[in-house]
């Protein structure tokens, strides 16, 4: 069994953790004893913070809306789907008629990257996230 | 945020929370942090034991308030009235820093002027509060050399929020609890990395570091770097864009990580919003209320599944490593928007995150030496500037991030929404110790979900005496905007006239109800403070009590089980 160090998902202590690994299966956490927040402690969310990871109801795969009924799609489709709907309503209607939701459960670079999009790729300053809630 | 900003220069928690342990007094308002942030107040708690004093000011009694040596019960949204009243003794028994409020401050006069009007006296019949107990923890707080402010939503969720977070900068510069170690004033945020995200530019007007979009130099530097040339008008808020999708003004939504049906107030208005988008596209990683209203949904992958960091509250920047493959077909979301962006005509060509992170520090003086590499003995915390640096344990140690720190007097304001005849009762919403957020990963984990399986109310042991309910009897909740149905738990927590519902439950999402009223400036709708009414159900003969399952189309079913008690 590998113990990889990583930090808990939940709220905003940013508690440091072990993630227990074997064969490519999360089998426990522990919590990181010299850690500064939580110092070889965790709260029930922390200890259980793996469950939903390996979750039967897990997103699979892309997903399409077809007459009102979500169909699997292959990613390459998705993708197409998207930017070809995205760029059509930036020249039809501009590109603050679109909006951006980043997240507070994404990484840095990933509300790093979002922003950049919203920013460089569609040309609006239309993004935001749920800090506020 | 915006608060603290006009304050300081810069919006996160000032000092670290390791300082907590050796704080003397611990002042926590509108935060109920031993089940919010349990390992925070695992902290908090080690204090207390070594002679601490903790002060907590929540209507309700929390848990944390059951630690407390002192808790004020302040009326929901009477929270500047309370914090005036306090720095009203202050000045009056002149226990003011002197020499820091002349060196480092400006606005004194300004502040002096307003507070002068809430003498404990007046603050008392405002917040319900004892003027003798003002006077105690305004004297404890002042001459307490290291003393700690914390809050939480319970200050940022009302219509006068970013007025509340002014009254606490206020009061921590007039003491001087600010610039030192054990000191400060201490927002926990809610998220994992919501600090991060907004340090990230995830916002309408700023980039990452808090650049402004609105300043055209930070706008050439960046738009330089991207090769793009940059929006200069500052975007629209989350609210903003759900009111300018049933308008028509906004097309489409790209929404990444987030379920803002459940979590946003009176969601029945929003949904219709995103019905009215012509495209919606939903990151996540199971399929959520909002996935469920989209056209395409991606799936996303977890913490366990990609490399990268995250910020904590104490702005701690820590790694979060890939321990197993994505599962199922699923990509990581920096994947994705580089993917959707190069089929978009702009490759971002990152391979990895660290190389993203290294794009960051070029164009954030906070993050300028915050690498990957650099973050294995338990991450950085910003601000650091360069490789050298080792990062900043605490802020404003010699000077305020804009140099003076600004005294933004504030009057009181009553919540946007009264009480009256009809609606008596005052809702409001908050978390609980075994949930999280909108449920979409708690609710699948079996330890938790356990726990509390069903949405419940509490009410006051002699308001329910007075509607004739006791635990476990259903209820109807019904504000001016919508009504859910709900199990009653009679609790003391609460005090008479308050209610208060967690929001975590989608089959009881209490934020069918709430008032999307927002603070002028944060937009921070207020959760806290909405007006409703309750109806006591009885179960008609022969019918078995029904799980809860609250959505709009649901209530009607649910109520033909029940009959109403006549009055």
């Amino acid at each position: 069994m590998e113990k990889i160090s990583s930090v808990c998902p939940y709220c905003g202590c940013g508690c440091g953790l072990y993630v227990h690994v074997e064969k490519n299966t999360i089998t426990g956490i522990s919590p990181s004893k010299h850690h500064p927040v939580n110092k070889g402690s965790l709260c029930v969310k922390g200890w259980n913070c793996f469950e939903f990871v390996q979750h039967p109801e897990r997103l699979k795969y892309p997903l399409i809306k077809k007459d009102g009924v979500f169909q699997q799609a292959s990613w390459e489709d998705t993708l197409d789907l998207i930017a070809a709907n995205l760029t059509k309503i930036r020249e039809e209607s501009g590109p603050d008629s679109i909006g951006i939701l980043s997240s507070a459960k994404c990484t840095n670079e990933e509300n790093f990257l979002m922003m950049k999009f919203a920013r460089a790729v569609i040309g609006t300053n239309n993004v935001d996230h749920c800090a506020r809630l | 945020m915006a608060g603290l900003a006009s304050a300081f220069g810069s919006g996160a928690m000032t000092n670290s929370i390791e300082e907590i342990d050796n704080a003397r007094v611990l002042f926590v308002i509108g935060s109920n942090t031993t089940e919010q942030h349990p390992m925070i107040a695992m902290h908090m708690l080690d204090a207390v034991d070594k002679g601490a004093t903790l002060i907590v000011a929540d209507p309700r009694k929390t848990q944390v308030a059951g630690f407390a040596q002192i808790h004020l019960r302040q009326k929901s949204g009477t929270d500047v009235a309370l914090l005036n009243g306090i720095m009203n003794v202050i000045i009056d028994e002149g226990l003011v820093d002197i020499s820091f409020v002349k060196r480092r401050t400006e606005n004194f006069d300004d502040l002096e002027k307003i507070v002068r009007a809430y003498s404990p006296d007046v603050a008392e019949k405002i917040t319900g509060v004892p003027a003798d107990e003002i006077k105690r923890v305004a004297r404890i707080y002042a001459t307490e050399k290291r003393s700690m402010l914390f809050y939480s939503m319970g200050i940022t969720q009302h219509i006068t929020g970013v007025d509340n977070v002014r009254s606490c900068a206020n009061l921590v510069m007039l003491t001087a609890h600010i610039g030192q170690p054990m000191t400060g004033l201490n927002p926990l945020r809610g998220q994992n990395n919501v600090q991060g995200a907004c340090d990230m530019g995830a916002l309408p007007d700023v980039y990452s570091g808090y650049q402004r979009v609105s300043d055209p130099k930070a706008r050439r530097k960046i738009g330089n770097a991207w090769g793009r040339k940059l929006p200069a008008r500052p975007g629209l808020t989350m609210i903003d864009m759900f009111d300018a999708a049933l308008s028509g003004g906004l097309k489409a939504m790209y929404i990444m990580g987030e379920n803002p049906v459940i979590s946003d107030p009176d969601s029945s208005h929003l949904i219709e919003a995103i019905k009215k988008l012509d495209f919606l596209v939903v990151q996540d990683i199971f399929m959520s209320d909002t996935a469920e209203l989209a056209d395409v949904v991606l799936p996303a992958v977890t913490f366990a599944e990609k490399d990268g960091t995250f910020t904590n509250t104490e702005r701690r920047v820590q790694k979060i490593r890939r321990v197993i493959r994505p599962m199922f077909g699923a990509m990581p979301d920096w994947k994705i928007i580089s993917e959707v962006s190069k089929k978009m005509g702009y490759d971002m060509g990152y391979r990895a995150p660290h190389e993203i992170m290294e794009e960051v520090a070029l164009l954030t003086p906070s993050y300028g030496g915050i690498l990957h590499h650099r973050l294995d003995n338990f991450g950085i915390q910003w601000p650091c500037p360069d490789t050298s640096h080792a990062g900043t344990p605490f802020l404003h140690r010699k000077k305020f991030a804009k140099g003076l720190g600004t005294f933004n007097p504030v009057d009181f304001a009553p919540p946007a929404e009264n009480t009256d005849a009809e609606y008596p009762f005052i809702l409001t919403t908050g978390r609980m110790y075994f949930r999280y957020h909108t449920g979409t990963m708690c609710r699948r984990t079996s330890t938790l979900e356990r726990e509390e399986p069903e949405c419940f109310i509490e009410i006051n042991p002699k308001d329910a005496g007075r509607l004739g309910v006791r635990t476990r009897n259903r209820v109807r909740v019904l504000s001016r905007r919508g009504e859910i149905v709900v199990n009653v738990l009679v609790t003391d927590r609460t005090p008479e006239g308050i209610v208060f519902i967690p929001f975590h439950f989608r089959d009881a999402a209490v934020n069918l109800i709430t008032n999307p009223a927002v603070d002028p400036i944060a937009k921070i709708p207020e959760f806290k403070v909405c007006a409703v009414r309750i109806v006591p159900l009885i179960p008609k003969p022969g019918e078995r009590q029904k799980s809860l399952y609250n959505r709009k189309e649901d209530i009607k079913i649910l109520l033909e089980l029940y009959e109403e008690p006549k009055v």
